[in-house]
């Protein structure tokens, strides 16, 4: 237990400074942006309009003539103290901002990562298992067409088809249009979620397989298989007694890093669906020089790839006898 | 005695892709035969490479979906056909691998020794196959990575004493333990056939093979190039000139090694695998020789020692 502890312990120190990093990180690319939030925010003829005195004003507000140290570190310091700042887009909290956003996006991605994993894992198993046949070669095809396929074509193709074509689903948003925000219920919400967790869950798929299949084929080459071939085990029981229990702590690995995966995923595809979700929030605020909103969004999506990763981590000292025996005789 | 396993003229070929999408034939044994009697140790002695591990697989039917078989193998008076193997192997036909790799990492050993069978007769065979060989209850619920190097090659042989095996096939059951360990789990296997059963030792270790077999052929290039009875083999009466040369390899008898390498599948010609590199090498070695009888062996050699020419 003591053990568990300092190893978490020691990953949340390495979490403080992760964050830290990809926050500076972010700014930095941000304050190299060549794109005038003036120009961007206002536009060009509305600037041309204005008194200077306007645009001082303006400029004040989007801290142009701040230095890029002294935001930097203004905006840390609100951040430990708890307050993420404003944003300068929505005129919101930031963390409120997020909040709404990630709700919506977290159904999607929730959706995408299950459906992505446990797919994955079954076609992989089946590829690996029967390695060079038929099915193999089926799954294996399937998996590098999708791979070769970047993510917002498959979603506008999805688009053409289902939305337009044969009109089944909404062609964009999380909600109905013009629907009163209490008469919106949860059905309404699934059926606007779809089509974008379909696209992800399609493209989530083909790694989560190719992995899986490449462990399963090794495990099936392995000397333990042979030898329970040898002591008169069938094919399936050696796929579900042995095939399974030894692929799992690779599945495990692989589920949880494909979480930066769906997230990287859903940036492209709530912008082709115009989904209100994190990721088009992350676009706009990009886009848009919306400083304390892209650094909020970038630290929350870090600490979530990270928790994902560490909670692989902590489950991996649970599913793997030699860590978790190792650690208790310690 | 009905023999336990006749094997006649077994050959064990690959099909590989060569150049292009040209697929070739690659022997890796060929014309094998031997047999195994009730009650008897028959080693197989060979250096790595030689294919001794194949004759294994292609006996219990696991040979890869790339390989061919040939040749006429029966098992208790009956052929063993595919069917049959996939019946009687894990059962009626044993294997004990090298070591604790071929044991699941993430399986605990009893579970693995019952083999997935969860009834109280299965529970009862491993507990007393594992005392049988010194283990206690307690290493049911070890996993490999928790075992010893001696410990795990007794739960090997364990999976194989905790059913009724009439033929067990042991594949390199002693390397990386000490003499004295090797000694120990080779004593394991003569009892197995002291039991009755037949016990197939494949090993390269022709010292250790000869302490326990009753029989011994010697593999070269995936061909047996004799087969005779140990006690010939102690006396110093030895056939083919591989088999001395291996005999004089051993530490006690001189340590002389020979030059040259054994050649890889595909790479024996039509004659003896073995001309290349022999002393006595001729000219006719270079067509095909036959296996024939001799002094109550059996040789594949045109010149073998001890006849006189």
């Amino acid at each position: 237990m003591k053990h568990r502890l300092l190893f978490t312990g020691k990953k949340l120190i390495r979490m403080v400074l992760l964050l830290l990093g990809v926050s500076l990180a972010a700014f930095l690319l941000m304050s190299a942006s060549p794109l005038d939030p003036l120009q961007t925010n206002v536009g060009q003829a509305a600037l041309g309009t204005m008194s200077q005195e306007q645009i001082a004003k303006l400029e004040d507000y989007w801290g142009v003539n701040t230095p890029p140290a002294e935001r930097y570190l203004g905006w840390l310091g609100d951040f430990v103290r708890g307050d993420m700042g404003t944003s300068l887009l929505y005129r919101q909290p930031v963390s409120t901002v997020i909040g709404q956003r990630l709700q919506n996006s977290l159904w999607l991605m929730a959706f995408a990562w299950v459906i992505s994993g446990v797919l994955g894992l079954t076609l992989g198993v089946i590829a690996g298992a029967n390695r060079g046949r038929l099915a193999d070669k089926l799954i294996r095809g399937y998996c590098l067409l999708i791979s070769s396929t970047p993510a917002f074509w498959l979603a506008l193709l999805l688009l053409v088809i289902f939305s337009v074509w044969l009109g089944l689903f909404p062609i964009g948003l999380s909600v109905p249009i013009g629907a009163d925000a209490s008469s919106v219920t949860l059905a309404d919400r699934l059926y606007h979620a779809f089509l974008p967790a379909l696209t992800l869950s399609i493209t989530g798929v083909a790694n989560i397989t190719m992995h899986t299949r490449e462990k399963m084929a090794d495990i099936m080459e392995s000397d333990y298989v042979l030898f329970a071939r040898a002591g008169g085990e069938s094919a399936p029981s050696i796929v579900l007694r042995h095939g399974l229990r030894n692929v799992a702590l690779p599945a495990i690995t692989l589920q949880f890093a494909s979480i930066i995966e769906i997230f990287g995923g859903s940036v492209l595809v709530e912008q082709v669906f115009s989904y209100p979700g994190l990721g088009q929030a992350a676009v706009s605020a990009g886009l848009g020089s919306d400083l304390p909103l892209l650094l909020g969004i970038t630290v929350v999506s870090a600490a979530i790839v990270f928790g994902g990763n560490l909670i692989a981590d902590l489950l991996y000292g649970v599913v793997d006898p030699k860590i978790r025996r190792g650690a208790a005789k310690r | 005695m009905e023999p336990i396993l006749q094997v006649k003229d077994l050959s064990i070929s690959f099909t590989q892709y060569g150049r292009g999408t040209r697929q070739v034939l690659l022997p890796v044994i060929q014309d094998l035969s031997l047999t195994i009697r009730p009650g008897q140790v028959v080693a197989v002695v060979g250096s790595s490479g030689s294919g001794k591990s194949l004759l294994a697989h292609g006996i219990l039917g696991i040979l890869p979906y790339n390989s061919h078989m040939a040749g006429e193998i029966t098992f208790l008076g009956q052929p063993l056909t595919p069917k049959r193997a996939e019946a009687v192997r894990g059962t009626e036909i044993v294997l004990v691998p090298q070591g604790v790799t071929y044991l699941d990492p993430l399986m605990k050993v009893g579970p693995q020794i019952r083999k997935g069978r969860r009834d109280q007769k299965a529970r009862q065979a491993s507990r007393t196959a594992l005392k049988r060989y010194g283990l206690g209850e307690e290493v049911e619920s070890l996993y490999p990575f928790e075992l010893s190097g001696g410990m795990a090659r007794r739960v090997l042989i364990a999976t194989a004493a905790a059913e009724t095996p009439k033929l067990v096939i042991a594949d390199e059951p002693t390397p990386g333990l000490d003499a004295r360990s090797a000694q120990r789990v080779l004593g394991h296997f003569r009892e197995l056939a002291d039991g009755g059963a037949g016990v197939l030792l494949i090993t390269h270790d022709l010292e250790l093979a000869l302490t326990i077999a009753d029989r011994v052929a010697v593999f070269y290039a995936g061909e047996t190039v004799e087969e005779a009875d140990a006690a010939d083999f102690t006396a110093g009466k030895l056939r083919h000139p591989y088999t001395r040369a291996l005999w004089n390899a051993l530490p006690q008898n001189g340590f002389v090694p020979i030059p040259g390498a054994q050649p890889g599948p595909g790479e024996v010609g039509k004659g003896c695998p073995f001309a290349p590199r022999c002393p006595k090498q001729r000219p006719e070695c270079l067509s095909p020789v036959s296996y024939r009888e001799l002094e109550g062996g059996l040789v594949r050699c045109l010149y073998p020692e001890g006849e006189m020419v």
